[in-house]
């Protein structure tokens, strides 16, 4: 386990003059963050900045910008996904690493705090970094010092000696531990649990005894782990897009040779760019069904690729590509060559994963039947990836042999308003319409079917609809309704009848 | 002569034969509308693995639909349906109703539609499911004149539809033909149900369907019936006219073209 607090970016070096970071609390504003310089000079944090300047007059002042900080240390932990696929955030300046089983790699944990030190320290952070057992005690070990190394077990002994601020403890808890003479971490495990519990609090108290090595808080990682992580490091940054191409072929080869052992297919597949300045980019792929082809990952890839809004920028080139399965399940293996739905089927869902991967699984949707009478709420639209099976399998109300079409083919989401001079009985057919501005005379009519709406799904009881379909002097087939029924439903407040509103709702074929 | 040259002429002969045979070789397959004349006029029904284009006639989309959903039922009433449409052709045209294409008589659980943001994504797609041999048919709808749907993307298709047999089918509204590679290009309006009562029941959709163009045939214009519970086209049934009467803002073109091949 390993924190890195990442306190101020060391600015102005060059001028040696003390710059500050400032930002307003309590309508005092105070320094948020300050450089060596002003160190050197007299100013710590929390230090209301008019002080400050009576100290250091020739102060340079920044504000702060939380937004900015969080990114920044989003960024870092991108970067720090190559170490392990546990990172979590410890905000406002921490990360915690996960390197259980990672050291190795990296030539032991020596090197790997030395890599990470070293590479953050060259673009210009500050950074204290640990190893221990727990992530409190790392934590803890990095408020006094960068670099240290803590064996299981020596916890205890280690963060004994260290002030009790670097635990991270509430304001008021550490003044007042301080204010009962418990200068130390060490000076507070001595005293009995129960006794630091009254006066603390029990929060406290686990806190203490994760820094101690007793028991450990889980990290919460920013992403779930993978099932499958391939990845394959270059000495030398690569840029081209045939580099690039070739390796994500044979990193999806590796990945299908480990998925197949255990007889999985992935679902959710992503590729991570880990360029040699520290960007990252990572590319998702969803399937709709488990893939267990390299050509078909390498296909889905590079689909993607083509299709990016703004395209893989190499920069100086990439130092690490990776390829995880985000999701994975268990393939069923069918026979191919007799069946020729399963082959058809396969097809389909290939192909619907294929235009999915370059436009977005929202657009191709597969339709669904709803229980509704109402003809706009009559259907559904759900994502083809993942429905495809239960639309196959859907029980479409049957049609009437015989009978003319009942519903228009096309079918306006929502009706659109049309003009409608008169009609010569109240509650019947109008004689003539106008439409998107242009007028259409009536000639044959069929209806009324009255449609109720569903009045206990939503407040507002909306009207009853009178529904026609009609056939205009073109021959042109419209489906109007008009909303509300004459005497019951159209009334003003003083009871007097008016007006519907008619609209048409779809176009038959 | 010498022996060798006869062998090359021979060769070239056959390969002359081979290129020239898919035109009459491919008869068989052909998918029969339904509609006796159309029928005899496309030599058989309408060809698969091809490109076909239906053009609405002004903005008379619903009627247009109805024709590609009827040739696109009769092309592949078991084979899944892909149909690829743009973002704002529901607001404008309304959005496929799958109650509406169950009333006449295709199934929707064979419907995938896919939303492009644009043409140029519409195409690819279009381009993309053709490639895919487990499809029956593919629709391509445009709204408006797309300046992308050019000869040099009509030939993208059909080659697409050539290489893996299924057909790809061309819906366009509110727009006007420009030189394609399409096998057949048809216009469609609506057409009057049979004279009678207005308040009479009306029957199933009538096309006034105008076949501008056939690259291996005559052109004309029919009435053509959707048999909801058949499946296909037919014969208008008890229409006392042959033809409906020309629209006057056009001028009469349907027995200049009769019987002639239509370049375009």
């Amino acid at each position: 386990m390993a924190g890195l607090p990442l306190p101020q970016a060391g600015e102005a070096k060059k001028a040696e003059l003390p710059s500050v970071v400032v930002a307003k609390d309590h309508n005092a504003i105070l320094l948020h963050a300050v450089d060596e310089a002003a160190v050197r000079a007299g100013l710590s944090i929390g230090l209301p900045l008019a002080n400050a300047r009576a100290i250091c007059p020739e102060l340079t002042v920044y504000d702060a910008d939380p937004a900015a900080d969080l990114k920044t240390l989003n960024d870092i932990a991108d970067w720090c996904d190559r170490f392990t696929p546990l990172v979590a955030l410890d905000a406002p300046y921490g990360l915690f690493l996960d390197i259980t089983g990672c050291a190795h790699l990296f030539g032991g944990e020596r090197a790997l705090l030395q890599i990470v030190t070293g590479a953050l320290s060259r673009r210009g952070f500050a950074v204290s970094a640990a190893i221990a057992g727990t992530s409190i005690a790392a934590r803890t070990l990095t408020r006094t010092a960068s670099g240290k190394i803590v064996a299981d077990g020596e916890e205890a002994a280690a963060v004994g000696p260290l002030p009790v601020s670097a635990l991270g403890a509430d304001a008021a808890v550490t003044t007042g531990l301080r204010r009962a003479g418990l200068k130390t971490i060490g000076d507070v495990a001595s005293r009995a649990p129960h006794e630091i519990s009254a006066r603390f609090g029990a929060a406290f108290t686990t806190l203490l005894g994760h820094a101690l090595g007793q028991g450990d808080a889980p990290i919460s990682p920013r992403k779930p782990l993978p099932d499958y992580i391939v990845e394959k490091r270059f000495p030398e940054p690569v840029a081209t897009d045939t580099v690039i191409a070739l390796t994500l072929s044979s990193l999806a080869k590796m990945l299908v040779a480990a998925m197949d052992k255990q007889g999985k297919g992935a679902r959710q597949l992503e590729a991570s760019f880990f360029r040699t300045d520290g960007a990252v980019r990572a590319i998702m792929v969803e399937t709709g069904r488990p893939v267990t082809r390299p050509e078909m990952i390498d296909r889905l890839f590079r689909e993607r690729l083509d299709a990016l809004n703004d395209p893989l920028d190499p920069g100086f080139g990439f130092d690490l590509i990776r390829l995880a399965a985000g999701r994975t399940e268990i393939v069923v293996q069918q026979q191919r060559d007799l069946d020729a739905t399963i082959h058809d089927n396969d097809e389909l869902s290939a192909l619907i994963d294929r235009i999915a991967t370059r436009i977005g699984g929202k657009r191709v949707v597969v339709h669904l039947p709803l229980e509704s009478h109402v003809p706009e709420r009559s259907a559904l639209a759900l994502p083809a990836q993942h429905h495809l099976a239960a639309a196959g399998a859907a029980a479409w109300p049957e049609r009437v042999a015989g009978e003319p079409p009942l519903r228009p083919l096309r079918l306006f989401e929502r009706p659109e308003p049309i003009k409608v001079p008169f009609a010569t009985v109240p509650d019947g057919p109008p004689h003539q319409f106008t439409w998107r501005r242009a007028q259409h005379d009536v000639v044959r009519v069929e209806g009324p079917e009255r449609i109720a709406m569903e009045w206990w799904k939503q407040d507002g009881a909306p009207l009853t609809r009178d529904y026609f379909r009609v056939e205009d002097a073109e021959g042109q087939r419209f489906w109007i309704f008009r909303d509300g029924l004459y005497e019951s439903e159209l009334r003003d407040e003083e009871g007097k009848p008016v007006p519907a509103n008619w609209y048409v709702h779809g176009l038959f074929a | 002569m010498n022996g060798a040259r006869m062998g090359t002429l021979a060769s070239l002969r056959g390969s002359i034969a081979r290129i020239e045979a898919p035109s009459d070789a491919a008869m068989p397959n052909r998918v029969a509308l339904g509609h006796t004349i159309a029928d005899a006029m496309l030599r058989g029904g309408l060809a698969p693995a091809a490109l076909h284009e239906v053009f609405a006639a002004g903005h008379q989309g619903g009627a247009a639909t109805g024709f590609i959903a009827g040739l696109a039922g009769r092309l592949s009433a078991r084979k899944p349906l892909v149909w690829v449409r743009q973002d704002f052709s529901d607001r404008e045209n309304g959005a496929l109703s799958m109650r509406g294409l169950a009333e006449l008589g295709l199934d929707p659980r064979l419907l995938v539609t896919v939303r492009a943001a644009d043409v140029d994504s519409g195409l690819r797609t279009a381009a993309d499911a053709l490639a895919c041999d487990a499809l029956g048919a593919v629709v391509l709808e445009v709204w408006g004149q797309a300046r992308q749907l050019d000869l040099v993307a009509s030939r993208k298709l059909t080659l697409a539809a050539q290489a893996s047999g299924v057909t790809a089918l061309v819906l366009r509204i509110a727009a006007t033909a420009i030189p394609s590679t399409a096998e057949t290009r048809w216009i469609v309006r609506a057409a009057h149900s049979p004279p009678g009562n207005a308040a009479s029941v009306w029957g199933t959709p009538r096309f006034e369907a105008e076949l501008v163009r056939n690259r291996h045939g005559p052109v004309g214009r029919w009435i053509m019936e959707w048999k909801c519970d058949e499946c296909q086209f037919s014969e208008p049934s008890a229409y006392p006219q042959p033809v409906a009467a020309t629209p006057a803002h056009r001028p009469h073109q349907t027995q200049a073209r009769a019987g002639h091949r239509l370049a375009s």
